[in-house]
Formats: C-alpha cells, sequence, structure tokens
C-alpha cells in the first residue's frame, strides 16, 4: 500500500508521487471531492498496468488510455507529470492564455493524451474505433482503456458502444466507470450490470484500492470487453 | 449513384487502411465485402453517435474510414460526434450521404437533409463533393480517400444527363461572352439552370465541389451579376461568394431549397417545383433578378 501522505482528499490517501505535482497544479485553490475520486484509477492505469511510456506515446504498439471524462484532469495531469509524460512546470499555469492544460484535455496539445474529451459521452465510441483499429492492423498487444463516469453513464451514445462492444464481442477494450454514485436518477442493480447483461466481464472494485483496481484492470478473459467499476465510497456488497 | 460509390468503395478495400463504418444502411450492399474484410467492413446497426466515434477511433489507429448513411443520420442525428469525434481529435474521415434534399420525398421531413451541406460548412477545413452523375462519383471518391483531411460526398438519385469529370474548379458549361451575368450551378441541378437560362444573356458554370469553392475561377467569371443555384439549403454558398467578390461591385442572387418545411410528400420533381428549382422558376427568379439590373 502507499505510504499515508499529507494532504487534502477526504476519507483516503494519495499516491505519494502524485501528491506534489497535484499540489502545484492545485496551487491553494480548494478541489471538491469529485477531483480526487479519480486520482487513484489514474495512478494505478500508469503505474501498473498500462504498456506507454514518455518514450512510446507514439508508438502503434502502446496501451491507449482515453479519458472520456474530461474534467477529471487534475489528476490526469498530476500523474502525466510525476511520470514524465509532460514537464512539471507546465502545472504551474494550467489554464492559462500560453498553457497547453486546459480545464479539459486537448490531445493535439498534451504528449501522451489520447482524446480530447469535456463533452460527456465521446470516449468509449472513441474507443470502440480504437480497438477496431488496432484488430484490422493485427496488432493484438495493445488494449483500449476508457475512463468513464457514472454520470455520464446517462449519456445514450455510452450505451450505443456498450451494445455494440459486448455483442460482437470486442475483446481489446476495457471500460473504467468510476462510480462516485453521481448519476441523478442512480443506476438500479449498479453500474456493472448495463455491462454484463451485453455481454462483458465486470468486476466492482474499491476505487482507492490499489491492489484490488489492479486485479479488475487487468481482469479481462481476453475473448470479451471488460469494465472495471471503481467504486469511490461504501463498495455494494462489500459491507464496508 | 450508391451503386457507383459501393463499387468504388469496395474497390478501396484493397488498401489495408480504408476500412467502412455504416449504421444498417446499405448494410446489404456491402455483405459481400464484408465477408471478404470482416475487420474492415463496419456495420455497428442503428447507431449513428457510434459510427462516428467508432470512425474517429479507427482514424487515430492510421486508419481511413468511409462513413455512410442516410444523410440526416449522418451529417445531422450525430453532429456533435463530427465536431469533436473527427475535427477536435484532429483526425479525418471521409461521410458519404445518400438521399440528398428530397429524394424519397414521399417519406417526409425525417428523411430530407436540405440543410446538410450548410452544417457541415460550420466545420473548418472540410471539402464537399456535390456530384451530379454517376460516373463523377469514382474519381470524388478516389480524391476524397485518398486524402487525409474530413471530406462530405453528397450522393444523388438526382442528376444531369452527361457527367462533367473533374468540375471542382468551375467549369463553363455555357459562355454567354463579356459582360454576361454568371450562373454557378452545383451538382445535380446543371440541367434545369441551362434549360432555364436559355436564349438569356447568361454564361453557366458548373461545379460538383462546393468547398473549397473555387473562389480564383469565380473571380475570373464573375461580372456585376452572380446567380448561385444550389441543390440544398438557398443561401449555403452565399457567404463564401460574397467574401470572393468583397472587392468589387455585384449583385448576388441565391437559389436552392427553402427554409421553410412544407409539410408536403409527393416526388422530388414536386419539391423542385415547390422550391423553384425546375427549369420554369429558375427562369423567373433569373429573370426577375437580371430585369432588376437594368
Amino acid at each position: 500500500m502507499t505510504a499515508p501522505t499529507a494532504t487534502h482528499p477526504p476519507g483516503h490517501t494519495l499516491p505519494a508521487p502524485v501528491v506534489a505535482p497535484l499540489e502545484r497544479l492545485r496551487a491553494g485553490r480548494h478541489y471538491d471531492a469529485n477531483v480526487y475520486s479519480t486520482v487513484d484509477v489514474h495512478w494505478v492505469l500508469y503505474d501498473r498496468v498500462l504498456r506507454v511510456t514518455p518514450a512510446t506515446v507514439d508508438d502503434p504498439d502502446r496501451d491507449r488510455f482515453l479519458l472520456s471524462k474530461g474534467h477529471a484532469v487534475a489528476g490526469y495531469y498530476a500523474v502525466l507529470a510525476a511520470k514524465g509524460f509532460i514537464p512539471v512546470d507546465w502545472l504551474d499555469d494550467a489554464g492559462g492564455p500560453d498553457s497547453r492544460l486546459g480545464g479539459h484535455p486537448d490531445r493535439t496539445l498534451v504528449p501522451g493524451v489520447e482524446i480530447g474529451s469535456g463533452s460527456l459521452g465521446h470516449g468509449l465510441g472513441l474507443g470502440v474505433g480504437t480497438a477496431l483499429g488496432l484488430r484490422a492492423q493485427g496488432r493484438t498487444t495493445p488494449r483500449v482503456y476508457v475512463l468513464l463516469g457514472d454520470a455520464e453513464l446517462d449519456e445514450g451514445s455510452n450505451h450505443e458502444a456498450i451494445a455494440y462492444a459486448g455483442a460482437t464481442g470486442l475483446a481489446g477494450l476495457t471500460a473504467i466507470v468510476l462510480d462516485n454514485a453521481s448519476a441523478s436518477h442512480g443506476w438500479p442493480g449498479g453500474v456493472a450490470s448495463r455491462f454484463t447483461v451485453n455481454g462483458w466481464t465486470a468486476a466492482t472494485v474499491d476505487g482507492h484500492d490499489h491492489d484490488a483496481l489492479s486485479a479488475a484492470l487487468t481482469g479481462h478473459d481476453g475473448h470479451r470487453p471488460h469494465v472495471a467499476v471503481a467504486v469511490d465510497g461504501p463498495t455494494p456488497g462489500s459491507g464496508k | 449513384m450508391r451503386d457507383t460509390f459501393v463499387a468504388s468503395a469496395t474497390g478501396f478495400l484493397a488498401d489495408p487502411r480504408t476500412t467502412i463504418v455504416l449504421a444498417d444502411i446499405s448494410a446489404d450492399a456491402f455483405t459481400e465485402a464484408g465477408r471478404r474484410y470482416p475487420d474492415r467492413v463496419v456495420n455497428v446497426g442503428i447507431r449513428e453517435q457510434l459510427m462516428i466515434g467508432v470512425a474517429g477511433g479507427l482514424a487515430l489507429t492510421g486508419q481511413r474510414p468511409i462513413v455512410h448513411s442516410y444523410a440526416p443520420f449522418l451529417v445531422e442525428r450525430a453532429y456533435e460526434q463530427i465536431k469533436l469525434d473527427l475535427d477536435h481529435q484532429g483526425v479525418g474521415a471521409v461521410l458519404v450521404s445518400i438521399g440528398a434534399s428530397y429524394d424519397r420525398a414521399e417519406a417526409g421531413r425525417t428523411h430530407l437533409a436540405p440543410a446538410d451541406v450548410a452544417l457541415i460548412d460550420t466545420l473548418d477545413g472540410w471539402t464537399v463533393h456535390v456530384p451530379g452523375h454517376p460516373d463523377e462519383v469514382p474519381d470524388l471518391l478516389h480524391d476524397a480517400v485518398c486524402g487525409l483531411h474530413s471530406t462530405y460526398l453528397r450522393l444523388s438519385l438526382r442528376g444531369n444527363a452527361r457527367a462533367y469529370p473533374k468540375a471542382g474548379g468551375l467549369q463553363v458549361v455555357r459562355d454567354a461572352g463579356a459582360g454576361a451575368a454568371l450562373l454557378v450551378a452545383v451538382g445535380p441541378v446543371l440541367d434545369a439552370a441551362l434549360a432555364a437560362v436559355a436564349g438569356l444573356p447568361v454564361t453557366v458554370a458548373y461545379t460538383h465541389r462546393p468547398r473549397p469553392f473555387d473562389v480564383t475561377g469565380l473571380r475570373a467569371l464573375a461580372g456585376g451579376e452572380v446567380v448561385v443555384v444550389e441543390p440544398y439549403l438557398a443561401g449555403t454558398s452565399t457567404r463564401v461568394v460574397a467574401e470572393a467578390l468583397a472587392d468589387r461591385p455585384h449583385r448576388l442572387l441565391s437559389l436552392g431549397v427553402g427554409r421553410a418545411e412544407l409539410r408536403r410528400y409527393g416526388t422530388a420533381g414536386d419539391h423542385d417545383r415547390w422550391h423553384g428549382l425546375d427549369p420554369a422558376g429558375l427562369r423567373r427568379a433569373v429573370g426577375r433578378f437580371l430585369t432588376r439590373a437594368g
């Protein structure tokens, strides 16, 4: 487990290497809890799961990480800086007139960023197309990860992608849903069920437990698309 | 035109970059191609947002997507995907529609797309092809697929009696001599325009590529009076023509499909008449315009 650090997220601690860049980005402003909810997922992806480094951001055989919930940039930029994809001093003027780091990421401005996002419901369709393109090129190594939010699932475009990817057994795709119970009308029966009913495999885990996240993010069976639901807060059925 | 497109597009599948993306429309026509290239003929079902998103993802991996559906479903239903999943990602695709403004007039409003070119024209850097004859389609598709940028190819059941290949730039098909008014006909409306100006002192130029509009050709041919006849929303090209001629006094008449929803079925020919795009309607409009010049 990561050592506890003295920083501000409520209820859990941040991965140590992310603390300094995130503080630099925050620059004294108040961050709401939702900013912190995705930091662990970003960290585990880049620290343990994704086969991509600053040297391989243009390698066609790299894993792809598509941030669909584009507002979750703080943790994303902090992890990209901690892992050397972007210079740490870029964090100092984020959002400024000459900055490459906006409130939503732009793939043409930031090394390692695979898609520009912000408007919800675009990442999973792009991820399906990316997985199809890799498959058409015979690239069986790279995997496509798409991070969404539970409220983002309100957008119908996601359900077009979920149904199609499941029906066609698009094995190279992993969706990650950060579930912080922010969908206005909820997902009775759980987020994962929207995927599994369409033929996906699914794992629902504590969104701040790095070992559990790592296992969930790599839990695909090689034949079907996979979803990892990372719960921010009590995990359903865990008794926590 | 659709048959020509299907044959040409299937041929492009020999290039491993080519990927055809469908949303059920015309899927039957690509069944054989799909058997041969199962990973590169993708039918996502009736899911137009996904269709464009998939095209964007494919392009991000270096594939060249040809995306095809009925015009309103291709361009209007998933406009934000076109804006964000293609343009904002910095990648391109070839969008090919059928149905045009009112090819299936009897189907009613849901299947009419007179505003498609105007909507695409809100985006930056797109090429728009509007062929007026099936024989113009293969070259246009070839240019589009071999490029890197985004192209909209608008196919129609309507058309002219003969093909004018390589008419990206304005091609003079009727020269009325110096000082004559210039009529620019885009795609399938050429024959009606030619019939409309019979006996009038009007030079007629044809193009099947309204974007980028041939500004140089326009400036070379235009005098003080310009008429633009387009098979989609009237005025779609007014902006580019006005900008091209901003430094000289001129009068401009923009003809095309009207904005109002007619709530009438009938045939495409009926709609031509109701929108004043039949030879008689065009002649009335052009005649009034030229008379006012005196």
